[in-house]
């Protein structure tokens, strides 16, 4: 790169003046208006757009709920119900957040979900997806530490048993635990350092996502044939086309969202939680968040605590490594008759573990826990590393404009006006 | 466009697993020894459900009359009194036949004065010690929030006061406790409090226990979700603005791809 002004192609003078002496405006313009973008995505691809508006919203929401919040043990709950009730739109705020939350993981279970379908942590996009893995990572400890802010029976409790799966490593255990809670149980000193963290992480996961972002952008997106573009006739410019096709997702998502908000605000949560903390008195079934709840039930599919613990966090792990278990050259899973049979089954099992993690840990959901927990980890560590070898893909087409245009007459001219037909 | 379709179609069929899930793993969370409540068909239930301001005004009064002699509500103050119908001079008189600590005065000292709009709800016991010491141990719980903090909170908060029956044969009920169709565990501290005709409502309305319940269930329901009206009335316009401007929105995509095959 040159030393001097950056040569910039924009016209406004006042715009031009900056982006000479820092190029963000033409950063833009090549990342957001004319990135060559594969022209057959389908909807599926609204999840990672879908994903950063919801970030932005919860930061938003956030800071306005950290103005009014009061981090400790005597006031947490009061100052939540406080919000709600004294401050202005603050039940707004408050149930934008709390249900933005559980809109993030549906969101987020999606985008990887397609990952998964579509090949999208094959090469050369492996460390994109191990980016997209620690952003997973940090929403999870984020919802998780924001949960116990209001200080509910369930934050209280949700917060005593998992900081609690700390004490289940050998000699060490115990003194983790005891250095996570700033004492010798969830007190003020938790809560307190949760609330910092819980403001700290959301600022971590944007720089993640910006990572994530930027090493998407030197591989360019892989699409739902999973071949790669073989020039221009593959792709379309980000800006109008996918602009455009963003939007329409983005509505649609508000008014799921909006319904959640509205009309259902508590639906997803536990009325416990509108019981203040109580240390001496413990809830007859202490589940967490319904995002936790696969992991939670494959923590309790293992009779040994230590066992479960590892196992758990190994639920995850598997995601790192995923793109070396996976030893087919194909990516989307249209072209693998049997691996994709295999991968709805896994997405069943892993919806199987959703609702067993919210039972009791009894017969016959342990058992149910534990075949669809095998099955989870079958699917990563032996089926896909088997497969590639074993399984014969369909062929794959020429290049994604020849399969769009089978039949469709003519390419159009690059983006040349047509009379619009469609509209 | 097929693959539009198909795109479209998958998501859809992913969402809907994916709700399914939810669905069901949400009442499972309640799960344990469950107990059918009845339902009690209230005016707030529903997407464009109001609270019945007549019912609320004589739930308050069941409150105050009753409940509040064992039960706090701390995080209510007498002016949000305003928003169930009741007149400021209303609020007003009602807020001073109750007495609060101020202070301290100019010379240090705790004084005696009549509640005024801004003060919370007077607590009846000055904490859990004593409410526990004047109640057999058991805590008579705040009930700011309580239609939220039980499963199907104001159905089951009407079916508990209404809940006192005879105990089936042979269950046992310990020293001190009472017999409740519908408080898990069957045995509550709380005895049977409402009788006919424990309250004389001024709108004339008969007062059967059934009636005191629905209308301290109303009460109680709002007192929870002062803000469950102007929820609502917001969701309804922002979701019809949505879809307008999905529309907009699509018809402005499809004019865009207009030009592309696909
Ligand atoms: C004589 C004191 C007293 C009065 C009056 C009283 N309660 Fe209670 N209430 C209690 C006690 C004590 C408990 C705790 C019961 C237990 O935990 O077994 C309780 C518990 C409750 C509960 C919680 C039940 C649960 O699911 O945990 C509700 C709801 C309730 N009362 C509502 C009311 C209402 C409404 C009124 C007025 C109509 C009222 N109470 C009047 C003493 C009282
Ligand atoms: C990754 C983004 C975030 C996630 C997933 C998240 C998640 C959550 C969750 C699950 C709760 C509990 C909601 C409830 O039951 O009441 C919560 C509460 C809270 N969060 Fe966040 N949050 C995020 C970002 C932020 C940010 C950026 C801030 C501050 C700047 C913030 C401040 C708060 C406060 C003050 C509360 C307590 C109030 C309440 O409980 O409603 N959050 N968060």
């Amino acid at each position: 790169m040159a030393i001097g002004l950056h040569d910039s192609s924009i016209k406004n003078p006042v715009i031009r003046w900056v982006d000479q002496r820092l190029p963000v405006f033409t950063m833009m313009q090549k990342e957001y208006g004319t990135f060559p973008t594969p022209r057959n995505f389908n909807y599926f691809w609204n999840f990672g757009a879908l994903a950063m508006v919801t970030l932005m919203i919860m930061i938003a929401t956030g800071i306005f709920l950290a103005m009014n919040y009061t981090p400790h043990t005597t006031y947490a709950f009061d100052s939540v119900e406080r919000i709600m009730r004294d401050v202005n739109y603050g039940w707004l705020i408050r149930y934008v957040h709390m249900n933005g939350a559980s809109m993030f993981f549906i969101v987020v279970y999606i985008h990887i979900w397609r990952g998964l379908y579509y090949g999208s942590y094959k090469a050369p996009r492996e460390l994109l997806w191990i980016l997209g893995v620690v952003i997973f990572l940090l929403m999870m400890a984020t919802a998780f530490m924001g949960y116990v802010l209001p200080w509910g029976q369930m934050s209280f409790w949700g917060a005593t048993v998992i900081t609690n799966l700390f004490s289940a490593f050998p000699i060490v255990g115990e003194h983790i635990v005891t250095w996570l809670w700033g004492g010798f149980s969830v007190d003020n000193p938790t809560l307190n350092r949760f609330f910092s963290l819980h403001y700290l992480l959301p600022f971590v996961i944007a720089g993640v996502v910006f990572l994530h972002v930027a090493a998407l952008h030197i591989t360019g997106s892989n699409n739902p044939l999973g071949i790669d573009p073989k020039g221009p006739q593959d792709t379309l410019p980000f800006h109008p086309y996918y602009t455009a096709k963003d939007s329409v997702g983005l509505i649609v998502y508000f008014i799921v969202f909006a319904s959640l908000v509205f009309f259902a605000p508590n639906y997803l949560g536990h009325p416990d939680n509108y019981i203040p903390a109580n240390p001496l008195v413990t809830p007859a079934h202490i589940v967490p968040e319904w995002y936790f709840l696969p992991f939670y039930a494959i923590l309790r599919a293992v009779p040994d605590k230590l066992g479960g613990v590892l196992l758990m966090f190994g639920s995850i792990a598997v995601l790192f490594i995923l793109p070396w278990l996976d030893t087919s050259p194909v990516r989307s899973m249209r072209f693998r008759p049997i691996a994709k049979w295999t991968l709805f089954l896994w997405l069943i099992a892993f919806f199987v573990l959703m609702w067993a993690g919210g039972k009791p840990a009894e017969e016959p959901y342990v058992t149910i826990s534990r075949i669809a927990t095998a099955y989870y980890f079958a699917y990563f560590l032996v089926i896909l590393p088997l497969l590639g070898r074993l399984e014969r893909p369909l062929s794959l087409p020429e290049s994604i404009a020849l399969p769009v245009l089978r039949g469709g007459g003519p390419m159009p001219a690059g983006a040349v006006a047509k009379p619009m037909e469609k509209a | 466009m097929r693959d539009l379709k198909r795109g479209f179609r998958n998501l859809v069929g992913a969402m809907a697993l994916g709700a399914a899930a939810l669905g069901m793993a949400t009442p499972a969370q309640a799960a344990g020894e469950a107990i059918a409540i009845p339902n009690a068909n209230f005016s707030f239930a529903g997407f464009f459900g109001t609270y019945d301001r007549g019912s609320a005004q004589r739930g308050l009064q069941v409150y105050k009359e009753v409940c509040s002699a064992c039960h706090a509500m701390h995080l209510l103050s007498y002016r949000n009194l305003l928003e169930i119908g009741l007149s400021e001079d209303q609020v007003r008189a009602l807020a001073a036949s109750f007495t609060v600590t101020d202070g301290p005065n100019d010379l240090g000292e705790m004084f005696e004065r009549p509640a005024r709009l801004s003060d919370r709800f007077r607590r009846p016991f000055p904490n859990e010690l004593a409410a526990r010491a004047a109640n057999n141990g058991a805590y008579p719980v705040d009930l700011s929030v309580i239609t939220k903090a039980r499963a199907d909170g104001a159905n089951y908060v009407r079916a508990l006061l209404t809940g006192y029956v005879e105990p089936p044969e042979g269950f046992v009920v310990a020293e001190g406790m009472n017999y409740n169709a519908y408080f898990p565990g069957h045995q509550i501290a709380m005895p049977a409090v409402l009788n006919p005709d424990q309250v004389e409502y001024a709108d004339g309305t008969a007062a059967t226990v059934d009636q005191m319940a629905r209308d301290v269930a109303t009460f109680l329901a709002w007192a929870a979700e002062p803000e469950a009206e102007q929820r609502k009335a917001m969701g309804v316009r922002i979701i019809l603005f949505l879809i307008v401007l999905g529309g907009l929105t699509y018809a402005v995509k499809r004019k865009i791809w207009a030009d592309v095959a696909h």
